[in-house]
Protein backbone atom coordinates (compact mmCIF):
# COMPACT_ATOMS: atom_id res chain seq x y z
CA UNK A 1 0.00 0.00 0.00
CA UNK A 2 2.70 2.26 0.67
CA UNK A 3 4.57 1.50 -2.10
CA UNK A 4 1.54 2.43 -4.15
CA UNK A 5 1.21 6.04 -2.25
CA UNK A 6 5.14 6.79 -3.09
CA UNK A 7 4.42 5.81 -6.86
CA UNK A 8 1.73 7.60 -6.95
CA UNK A 9 3.01 10.57 -5.65
CA UNK A 10 5.91 10.37 -7.88
CA UNK A 11 4.21 10.39 -11.39
CA UNK A 12 1.61 13.31 -9.81
CA UNK A 13 4.72 15.27 -9.47
CA UNK A 14 6.22 14.09 -12.87
CA UNK A 15 3.36 14.92 -14.54
CA UNK A 16 2.43 18.20 -12.75
CA UNK A 17 6.06 19.13 -14.01
CA UNK A 18 5.46 18.05 -17.88
CA UNK A 19 2.26 20.00 -17.31
CA UNK A 20 3.75 23.69 -16.46
CA UNK A 21 6.70 22.71 -18.99
CA UNK A 22 4.53 21.98 -22.35
CA UNK A 23 4.11 24.21 -24.98
CA UNK A 24 0.83 21.51 -26.94
CA UNK A 25 -1.57 23.21 -24.93
CA UNK A 26 -3.60 19.63 -25.44
CA UNK A 27 -0.65 17.92 -24.30
CA UNK A 28 -0.51 19.51 -21.44
CA UNK A 29 -4.36 19.21 -20.53
CA UNK A 30 -3.56 15.20 -20.83
CA UNK A 31 -0.64 15.34 -18.34
CA UNK A 32 -2.61 17.12 -16.06
CA UNK A 33 -5.71 14.30 -16.64
CA UNK A 34 -2.35 12.00 -15.47
CA UNK A 35 -1.58 13.96 -12.46
CA UNK A 36 -5.44 14.37 -11.40
CA UNK A 37 -5.81 10.47 -11.52
CA UNK A 38 -2.61 9.70 -9.18
CA UNK A 39 -3.89 11.69 -6.95
CA UNK A 40 -7.05 10.28 -7.11
CA UNK A 41 -5.20 6.87 -6.16
CA UNK A 42 -3.29 8.47 -3.37
CA UNK A 43 -6.95 9.47 -1.52
CA UNK A 44 -7.75 6.00 -2.15
CA UNK A 45 -4.56 4.89 -0.59
CA UNK A 46 -5.75 7.38 2.37
CA UNK A 47 -8.97 5.63 2.63
CA UNK A 48 -11.32 8.06 1.07
CA UNK A 49 -12.94 5.51 -1.92
CA UNK A 50 -15.82 8.49 -2.12
CA UNK A 51 -13.01 10.88 -2.83
CA UNK A 52 -11.11 9.35 -4.96
CA UNK A 53 -14.36 8.77 -7.25
CA UNK A 54 -15.27 12.37 -6.91
CA UNK A 55 -11.67 13.48 -8.22
CA UNK A 56 -11.77 11.24 -11.36
CA UNK A 57 -15.30 11.82 -12.19
CA UNK A 58 -15.71 15.15 -11.50
CA UNK A 59 -12.21 16.41 -12.09
CA UNK A 60 -10.55 14.38 -14.55
CA UNK A 61 -13.84 13.84 -16.02
CA UNK A 62 -16.09 16.82 -15.90
CA UNK A 63 -13.70 19.92 -15.48
CA UNK A 64 -11.02 18.47 -17.73
CA UNK A 65 -13.58 18.00 -20.66
CA UNK A 66 -14.87 21.63 -19.95
CA UNK A 67 -11.45 22.86 -20.36
CA UNK A 68 -11.28 20.71 -23.69
CA UNK A 69 -14.34 22.15 -24.95
CA UNK A 70 -12.99 25.23 -24.21
CA UNK A 71 -9.75 25.21 -26.29
CA UNK A 72 -11.30 23.46 -29.18
CA UNK A 73 -13.85 26.77 -29.27
CA UNK A 74 -10.70 28.64 -29.30
CA UNK A 75 -8.75 27.10 -31.93
CA UNK A 76 -5.66 27.41 -31.37
CA UNK A 77 -2.91 26.19 -33.70
CA UNK A 78 0.10 25.65 -35.23
CA UNK A 79 1.10 29.35 -34.54
CA UNK A 80 0.04 29.66 -31.02
CA UNK A 81 2.38 26.51 -30.25
CA UNK A 82 5.34 28.52 -31.89
CA UNK A 83 4.63 31.40 -29.83
CA UNK A 84 4.40 29.40 -26.34
CA UNK A 85 7.47 28.31 -27.09
CA UNK A 86 9.02 31.71 -27.73
CA UNK A 87 7.43 32.96 -24.72
CA UNK A 88 9.13 29.51 -22.59
CA UNK A 89 12.47 31.19 -22.89
CA UNK A 90 14.75 29.98 -20.42
CA UNK A 91 15.32 33.18 -18.67
CA UNK A 92 11.78 33.24 -18.23
CA UNK A 93 11.65 30.62 -15.41
CA UNK A 94 14.97 32.04 -13.50
CA UNK A 95 12.90 34.75 -11.16
CA UNK A 96 9.40 32.62 -10.70
CA UNK A 97 11.32 29.40 -9.63
CA UNK A 98 13.77 30.97 -7.44
CA UNK A 99 11.13 32.75 -5.30
CA UNK A 100 9.08 29.21 -5.48
CA UNK A 101 12.12 27.65 -4.02
CA UNK A 102 12.17 29.67 -1.37
CA UNK A 103 8.49 29.45 -0.55
CA UNK A 104 9.33 25.22 -1.15
CA UNK A 105 12.38 25.23 1.07
CA UNK A 106 10.54 27.51 4.03
CA UNK A 107 6.88 24.34 3.70
CA UNK A 108 9.46 21.56 3.94
CA UNK A 109 11.11 22.97 7.01
CA UNK A 110 8.24 23.24 8.58
CA UNK A 111 6.96 20.01 7.79
CA UNK A 112 10.12 18.06 8.13
CA UNK A 113 9.52 19.03 12.02
CA UNK A 114 6.49 17.01 11.80
CA UNK A 115 7.21 13.08 12.39
CA UNK A 116 3.63 11.69 13.22
CA UNK A 117 3.12 8.61 11.39
CA UNK A 118 -0.62 6.99 10.95
CA UNK A 119 -2.46 3.68 9.74
CA UNK A 120 -5.12 5.06 7.21
CA UNK A 121 -8.82 3.98 8.28
CA UNK A 122 -11.21 4.04 5.68
CA UNK A 123 -13.56 6.55 5.99
CA UNK A 124 -16.28 5.43 3.16
CA UNK A 125 -19.62 7.27 1.46
CA UNK A 126 -21.63 6.86 4.04
CA UNK A 127 -19.88 8.76 6.93
CA UNK A 128 -19.17 11.57 4.81
CA UNK A 129 -22.86 11.64 3.87
CA UNK A 130 -24.09 11.20 7.01
CA UNK A 131 -22.33 14.81 7.96
CA UNK A 132 -23.32 16.29 4.63
CA UNK A 133 -26.62 16.29 5.10
CA UNK A 134 -26.62 16.57 9.29
CA UNK A 135 -24.56 19.15 10.44
CA UNK A 136 -23.08 20.27 6.70
CA UNK A 137 -26.20 20.96 5.37
CA UNK A 138 -25.79 24.71 5.02
CA UNK A 139 -23.08 24.66 2.99
CA UNK A 140 -24.80 21.64 0.40
CA UNK A 141 -27.06 24.81 -0.08
CA UNK A 142 -24.06 27.21 -0.48
CA UNK A 143 -22.32 25.43 -3.08
CA UNK A 144 -25.44 24.76 -5.02
CA UNK A 145 -25.89 28.81 -5.05
CA UNK A 146 -22.56 29.16 -6.20
CA UNK A 147 -23.01 26.32 -8.91
CA UNK A 148 -25.94 28.31 -10.12
CA UNK A 149 -24.02 31.95 -10.15
CA UNK A 150 -21.27 29.62 -12.03
CA UNK A 151 -23.51 27.88 -14.87
CA UNK A 152 -25.48 31.91 -15.28
CA UNK A 153 -22.82 34.11 -15.04
CA UNK A 154 -20.25 31.38 -17.56
CA UNK A 155 -23.69 31.38 -20.01
CA UNK A 156 -23.65 35.22 -20.08
CA UNK A 157 -20.24 35.95 -20.37
CA UNK A 158 -19.87 32.83 -22.96
CA UNK A 159 -22.70 34.30 -24.90
CA UNK A 160 -22.14 36.08 -28.20
CA UNK B 1 -1.68 -2.51 6.67
CA UNK B 2 1.79 0.05 6.39
CA UNK B 3 1.58 2.86 8.54
CA UNK B 4 2.02 6.28 6.40
CA UNK B 5 4.05 9.19 7.53
CA UNK B 6 1.95 12.30 7.77
CA UNK B 7 4.46 14.57 6.84
CA UNK B 8 5.47 13.05 2.85
CA UNK B 9 1.39 13.63 1.90
CA UNK B 10 1.93 16.98 2.71
CA UNK B 11 5.07 17.54 1.41
CA UNK B 12 3.30 16.30 -1.85
CA UNK B 13 0.86 18.64 -1.46
CA UNK B 14 3.45 21.50 -1.25
CA UNK B 15 5.38 20.28 -4.26
CA UNK B 16 2.73 20.35 -6.51
CA UNK B 17 0.96 23.90 -5.20
CA UNK B 18 4.44 25.46 -5.58
CA UNK B 19 4.38 23.91 -9.32
CA UNK B 20 1.54 25.65 -9.55
CA UNK B 21 2.54 28.56 -8.43
CA UNK B 22 5.24 28.14 -10.59
CA UNK B 23 3.26 28.16 -13.54
CA UNK B 24 1.15 31.01 -12.79
CA UNK B 25 3.48 33.21 -12.20
CA UNK B 26 6.10 31.78 -15.92
CA UNK B 27 2.92 31.32 -18.37
CA UNK B 28 1.65 33.85 -20.47
CA UNK B 29 -1.08 31.82 -21.98
CA UNK B 30 -4.23 32.24 -20.05
CA UNK B 31 -5.21 28.69 -20.38
CA UNK B 32 -2.25 27.67 -18.87
CA UNK B 33 -2.93 29.81 -15.72
CA UNK B 34 -6.45 28.81 -15.69
CA UNK B 35 -4.79 24.96 -15.26
CA UNK B 36 -2.00 26.15 -12.94
CA UNK B 37 -4.63 27.73 -10.80
CA UNK B 38 -6.43 24.33 -10.96
CA UNK B 39 -3.64 22.34 -9.53
CA UNK B 40 -3.21 24.82 -6.51
CA UNK B 41 -6.69 24.09 -5.75
CA UNK B 42 -6.01 20.11 -6.15
CA UNK B 43 -2.74 20.47 -3.98
CA UNK B 44 -4.74 22.28 -1.09
CA UNK B 45 -8.05 19.29 -1.09
CA UNK B 46 -5.00 16.85 -1.15
CA UNK B 47 -3.52 18.57 2.26
CA UNK B 48 -7.07 18.32 3.52
CA UNK B 49 -7.65 14.96 3.01
CA UNK B 50 -4.37 13.92 4.44
CA UNK B 51 -4.74 16.06 7.71
CA UNK B 52 -8.45 14.30 7.62
CA UNK B 53 -6.66 10.53 6.88
CA UNK B 54 -4.45 10.92 9.89
CA UNK B 55 -7.54 11.86 12.63
CA UNK B 56 -9.71 9.59 10.49
CA UNK B 57 -12.63 12.17 10.01
CA UNK B 58 -14.93 12.69 7.34
CA UNK B 59 -14.52 16.44 7.92
CA UNK B 60 -11.65 16.63 5.58
CA UNK B 61 -13.65 14.60 2.33
CA UNK B 62 -16.47 17.29 2.86
CA UNK B 63 -13.63 20.23 2.49
CA UNK B 64 -12.49 18.60 -0.07
CA UNK B 65 -16.12 18.61 -1.50
CA UNK B 66 -16.26 22.17 -0.83
CA UNK B 67 -13.21 22.88 -2.92
CA UNK B 68 -14.13 20.44 -6.06
CA UNK B 69 -17.60 22.99 -6.03
CA UNK B 70 -15.23 25.80 -5.95
CA UNK B 71 -12.97 24.64 -8.88
CA UNK B 72 -15.86 23.77 -11.33
CA UNK B 73 -17.56 27.17 -10.70
CA UNK B 74 -14.48 28.75 -10.90
CA UNK B 75 -13.01 27.01 -14.18
CA UNK B 76 -17.10 27.37 -15.73
CA UNK B 77 -16.50 31.41 -15.23
CA UNK B 78 -13.29 31.15 -16.44
CA UNK B 79 -13.36 29.87 -19.64
CA UNK B 80 -16.38 32.00 -20.36
CA UNK B 81 -14.41 34.66 -20.06
CA UNK B 82 -11.20 33.41 -22.00
CA UNK B 83 -13.74 32.54 -24.89
CA UNK B 84 -15.12 36.43 -24.70
CA UNK B 85 -11.20 37.60 -24.53
CA UNK B 86 -10.35 35.39 -27.52
CA UNK B 87 -13.06 36.84 -29.28
CA UNK B 88 -12.28 40.27 -28.70
CA UNK B 89 -8.58 40.42 -29.11
CA UNK B 90 -7.77 37.44 -31.10
CA UNK B 91 -5.34 36.15 -28.65
CA UNK B 92 -4.67 33.94 -25.33
CA UNK B 93 -1.62 36.53 -24.60
CA UNK B 94 -2.58 37.63 -20.80
CA UNK B 95 -0.21 40.86 -21.91
CA UNK B 96 -3.11 42.59 -24.09
CA UNK B 97 -5.12 42.57 -21.81
CA UNK B 98 -2.71 45.51 -19.97
CA UNK B 99 -4.81 48.18 -20.74
CA UNK B 100 -8.31 49.69 -19.78
CA UNK B 101 -10.59 51.38 -21.98
CA UNK B 102 -13.74 51.08 -20.97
Amino acid sequence: MIELFYLAAFVAVASTVCVILQSNIVHALIYLILSLLSIAVIFYVLGAPFAAMLETIVYAGAIMVLFLFAIMMLNLGQHSRDMEKAWLRPRVWILPGLLAAVLLAQLLNVLFALDQDFVPVEVGVLEVSKLLFGPYVLAVELASFLLLAGLVSAYHLAKK
Amino acid sequence: MQSIPMEHGLILAAILFVLGLVGVLTRRNIVFILMSLEIMLNACGLAFMVAASKWGHAEGQIMFLMILTLAAAEVAVGLGLIIQMYRRYQSVDVNVLNEMKG
